[in-house]
C-alpha cells in the first residue's frame, strides 16, 4: 500500500503538543528557571547556575531521604508483590465469591490517600485506636510517634494494605486469561503445584506483573500524602522521603532554588527508571508476539 | 498397562440432571482391553471428549465406576492413574525448549537423566523435531507445538493407557499421515491401551482394530471396521460411517417381506420387530439398477465419477437415495428401478438394528 505523504498533517497533533505544554512543559520548565537562580527575597532574582546542582549532590540531607525512600520502595515491592500474587492464587475463580472478593479487594483502592493516612493515624494510637490499644494491652510496646521501628512499619503495613489489593486484581487478571487446557495437561504431566506455578502461572502473569511493579514502583517513590499526615517524616526524619523532603524545603523553608534542582534530578531518576521497565516490558511481548 | 472398566458410567454437567437429555454421557457399561487400539468417533458435541476426561480424571462421572485392572480409581486423581492424554489444542509450555518440553512428564516422575535424555531423543525423531531440540517452545507454529504436546504424551512408556483426543486437528494433511503411522508403531512396540478421539471415519478406520461409535452421549455401536460397515447397530452409525452413508427406507415388515412405497421387497430372512418405527437401511454398494422396471421405481437425478466407481444419486419416491456402480458400469436414463442385495439389508426399529429371526436363535 502506498502511503500519502501530507506534512500539513502535522498541525492535527498541534492541540495535543499545546495541551501538552501547558500542563507539563511550560511547569516545569518555571521549576528549571527557579533551579539555575538565586534570591534574597523582594523577588530579586539573579544566577546561580549549575550551583544548586552541586549543592544538592553533596548534600547528605538528599542522599539520607533518597536512601530511605529507596528502601522503602524496596520492602513494600517485596512484600505486595509475592502477597498480591498469593492472594490472587487463592481467589475463587467464578461464581458469587469471586465477585464478592473483586468488590471487596477494590475498597482500599477507592479511599482517598488522606483518609488512608487518618484511618491509619488513628487506628495505630495508643489512647483511642483499636491496633494502637490493643498492642499496648498485650503488652508490646508501640509508639509510631517515638519509635522509629514502630513508624516504619506502620507506614510500610499501611501502604500494603492500600495497595496489595491492586497487584492481587492485576495478577488474577492475568491468572483467569489462562485456559483449562493447561492446568489439565499438567495433571496429565503429574506436575507439581509448584511446578504449575513456575511454568504455566508465572509465565503468564509475567505481562501484568511487570505493570504492576512499575505502578507501584512509582507510586512508592513519589508516596508523600499517607505518611506524612500519619507521621510527618517523623520521628526525627526517619519517615521523611523524597517528596516530604521536598515539600519541607520548598514550602517550610522557601529554598526555591535547592529544592527546585531537587525536583528536577527526582523527576529524572523517575523517568529513567519508567524508562528502564518500559524497555523490559516492551522486549517481553515481543517475545510474546512471535 | 491396563484393562480399563466402565461400570454404570454417566455423566451430566448439570448440577441435578433430572432427564436423560440432561446427561452429556448417558449410563455406559464396557471393558477397554489391555493393550487394543481403539478409535472412539463421533460427531463434534456428542461426548468423546467427556468420555476421556473422565477415564483420566480430569473430571468426575456423576454416576458410576472406573476400574483400572479392576481396582476402582473413580475418586483417584490424574496423577496417580498414571494415563497420557494429548488434547485436541496444542498446550506446551512456553517458557522451557522442546527438549525440557518433552522431558517435563518423565522429570516429574523422578526419572534419571541419562534415561530421559536418551528417551526425549527417540521421541525427538519421531515428531521429526529433532534439529528444534534446543529452541524454547515459545514462538514455534501451531503445528510444532501439537508435535511437541504429541511426543510429551507418547514420552512416557509406562502409562497405563494413551489418550488421544482428536490430536491432529492442527496438523497439516501430509504429517496426519505420517504421525499416525507413528502412533501406530508405538502401539505395535509397547502394546499400551489406547484411545483415539477423532469425527473422521477415515482416520478411525484406518487407525484401529475396533471402532467406538458414539451418538449423542451414547456409545452405539463397538466393532471392527468390517462390522460398523456390515451390520450398523443403528441408523447413525450406518449413516456416519461409508461414503455415502447408508440409505434408509421406511417399510412396512411382515416376516421375510417389507412393503417399501408400495413395492414388495424380498429380506432374504425373517424379522418380528416389536413395533416402532420400522426401516430398511441398504448401503449404496448394495442397491442394483434394474432397467428393465422390475423393483422400486427411481429417477437418476446425477452421476459423480469419483474415479474408482460412479455414484448415482436417485430420486425414490420423493427421497433421495445413492446407489454405487462400477467404474465401467452403464447408467440407464432417466426413469430406472432399483432392487436390494438381500445380503445387504438390515432393518431397524427407532433405528436400532433388528436381529433377523435366525440369528436371534
Ligand atoms: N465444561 C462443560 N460444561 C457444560 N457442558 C459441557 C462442558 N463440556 C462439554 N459440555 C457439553 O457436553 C456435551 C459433550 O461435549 P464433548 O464431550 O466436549 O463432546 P465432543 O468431544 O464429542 O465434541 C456437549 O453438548 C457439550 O456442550
Ligand atoms: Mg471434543
Amino acid at each position: 500500500m502506498n502511503k500519502t505523504v501530507n506534512q500539513k498533517a502535522w498541525f492535527l497533533v498541534l492541540p495535543v503538543l499545546i495541551l501538552v505544554a501547558f500542563s507539563a512543559v511550560i511547569p516545569l520548565m518555571t521549576v528549571v528557571n527557579y533551579s539555575v537562580q538565586d534570591t534574597f527575597g523582594r523577588n530579586e532574582f539573579f544566577w546561580a547556575g549549575l550551583e544548586w546542582f552541586s549543592d544538592m549532590l553533596d548534600s547528605d540531607r538528599m542522599w539520607d531521604a533518597l536512601g530511605r525512600q529507596l528502601i522503602f520502595s524496596g520492602v513494600i515491592l517485596a512484600i505486595e508483590i509475592p502477597l498480591g500474587i498469593f492472594v490472587a492464587l487463592n481467589m475463587p475463580k467464578s461464581g458469587f465469591w469471586a465477585s464478592f472478593c473483586l468488590v471487596l479487594m477494590s475498597l482500599p483502592l477507592l479511599i482517598p490517600w488522606n483518609v488512608v493516612g487518618t484511618i491509619w493515624q488513628i487506628f495505630g494510637r495508643v489512647d483511642i485506636g483499636l491496633l494502637g490499644y490493643t498492642l499496648d494491652k498485650l503488652g508490646i510496646t508501640y509508639n509510631y510517634t517515638q519509635d522509629i521501628t514502630a513508624a516504619w512499619i506502620t507506614v510500610v503495613v499501611m501502604d500494603v494494605w492500600h495497595w496489595t489489593s491492586l497487584v492481587a486484581l492485576l495478577a488474577y487478571a492475568g491468572l483467569q486469561s489462562i485456559p483449562d487446557a493447561y492446568y489439565q495437561a499438567a495433571k496429565i504431566d503429574q506436575a507439581s503445584r509448584w511446578a504449575v506455578f513456575r511454568y504455566i502461572e508465572l509465565p503468564k502473569m509475567a505481562g501484568v506483573l511487570m505493570i504492576a511493579i512499575l505502578l507501584r514502583f512509582m507510586d512508592s517513590f513519589m508516596i508523600y500524602t499517607e505518611p506524612f499526615v500519619v507521621t510527618g517524616g517523623g520521628p526525627g526524619n526517619a519517615t521523611t522521603f523524597l517528596s516530604i523532603d521536598l515539600v519541607k524545603m520548598a514550602i517550610g523553608q522557601f529554598d526555591l532554588g535547592p529544592a527546585a534542582a531537587f525536583s528536577l534530578m527526582y523527576f529524572l531518576v523517575i523517568l529513567l527508571i519508567s524508562w528502564v521497565f518500559y524497555t523490559v516490558m516492551v522486549n517481553l511481548d515481543k517475545r510474546d508476539g512471535v | 498397562m491396563a484393562k480399563i472398566t466402565l461400570d454404570n458410567l454417566a455423566h451430566s454437567y448439570l448440577p441435578n440432571p433430572a432427564h436423560e437429555n440432561h446427561y452429556a454421557l448417558k449410563e455406559l457399561n464396557h471393558d477397554w482391553i489391555d493393550g487394543e487400539a481403539y478409535a472412539l468417533l463421533g460427531a463434534s458435541g456428542c461426548g468423546k471428549s467427556t468420555l476421556l476426561n473422565i477415564i483420566s480424571g480430569l473430571l468426575q462421572p456423576s454416576q458410576g465406576r472406573i476400574l483400572f485392572n479392576d481396582r476402582d480409581v473413580t475418586h483417584a486423581p490424574t496423577a496417580e492413574r498414571n494415563i497420557a492424554q494429548v488434547f485436541q489444542f496444542p498446550v506446551v509450555y512456553d517458557t522451557m525448549t522442546v527438549r525440557d518440553n518433552l522431558a517435563f512428564p518423565l522429570r516429574n516422575r523422578g526419572a534419571d537423566a541419562g534415561y530421559v535424555a536418551e528417551r526425549v531423543q527417540q521421541i525427538a525423531q519421531m515428531i521429526g523435531m529433532e534439529d528444534e531440540l534446543n529452541r524454547k517452545a515459545r514462538g514455534l507454529t501451531a503445528d510444532a507445538k501439537q508435535k511437541i504436546s504429541l511426543g510429551r504424551g507418547m514420552v512416557r512408556e509406562d502409562v497405563n493407557a494413551l489418550l488421544f483426543d482428536e490430536p491432529l486437528t492442527v496438523i497439516d494433511p501430509h504429517m496426519k499421515w505420517e504421525l499416525r503411522t507413528q502412533l501406530k508403531s508405538l502401539h505395535h512396540e509397547f502394546g499400551h491401551t489406547m484411545i483415539y478421539v477423532t469425527h473422521d471415519q477415515t482416520e478411525a478406520l484406518t487407525f484401529a482394530d475396533k471402532v467406538v461409535v458414539m451418538y449423542d452421549g451414547r456409545v452405539v455401536q463397538i466393532g471392527t471396521p468390517q462390522e460398523l460397515f456390515e451390520r450398523p447397530a443403528h441408523t447413525f452409525v450406518g449413516y456416519f460411517i461409508g461414503s455415502p452413508g447408508m440409505n434408509l427406507f421406511d417399510a412396512e415388515i411382515t416376516g421375510s417381506t417389507a412393503q417399501v412405497a408400495g413395492t414388495t421387497v424380498d429380506l432374504g430372512a425373517g424379522y418380528a420387530p416389536k413395533g416402532g418405527k420400522t426401516q430398511l437401511g441398504v448401503r449404496p454398494e448394495f442397491i442394483r439398477l434394474n432397467g428393465s422396471g422390475d423393483g422400486l421405481p427411481a429417477k437418476v437425478t446425477r452421476v459423480e465419477d469419483v474415479g474408482r466407481h460412479k455414484i448415482i444419486r436417485l430420486d425414490v419416491a420423493g427421497q433421495p437415495v445413492s446407489a454405487i456402480a462400477e467404474e465401467g458400469a452403464t447408467v440407464p436414463s432417466e426413469n430406472t428401478a432399483i432392487r436390494f442385495d438381500p445380503a445387504g439389508i438390515n432393518v431397524y426399529a427407532d433405528d436400532w438394528r433388528v436381529r433377523a429371526e435366525e440369528e436371534a436363535a
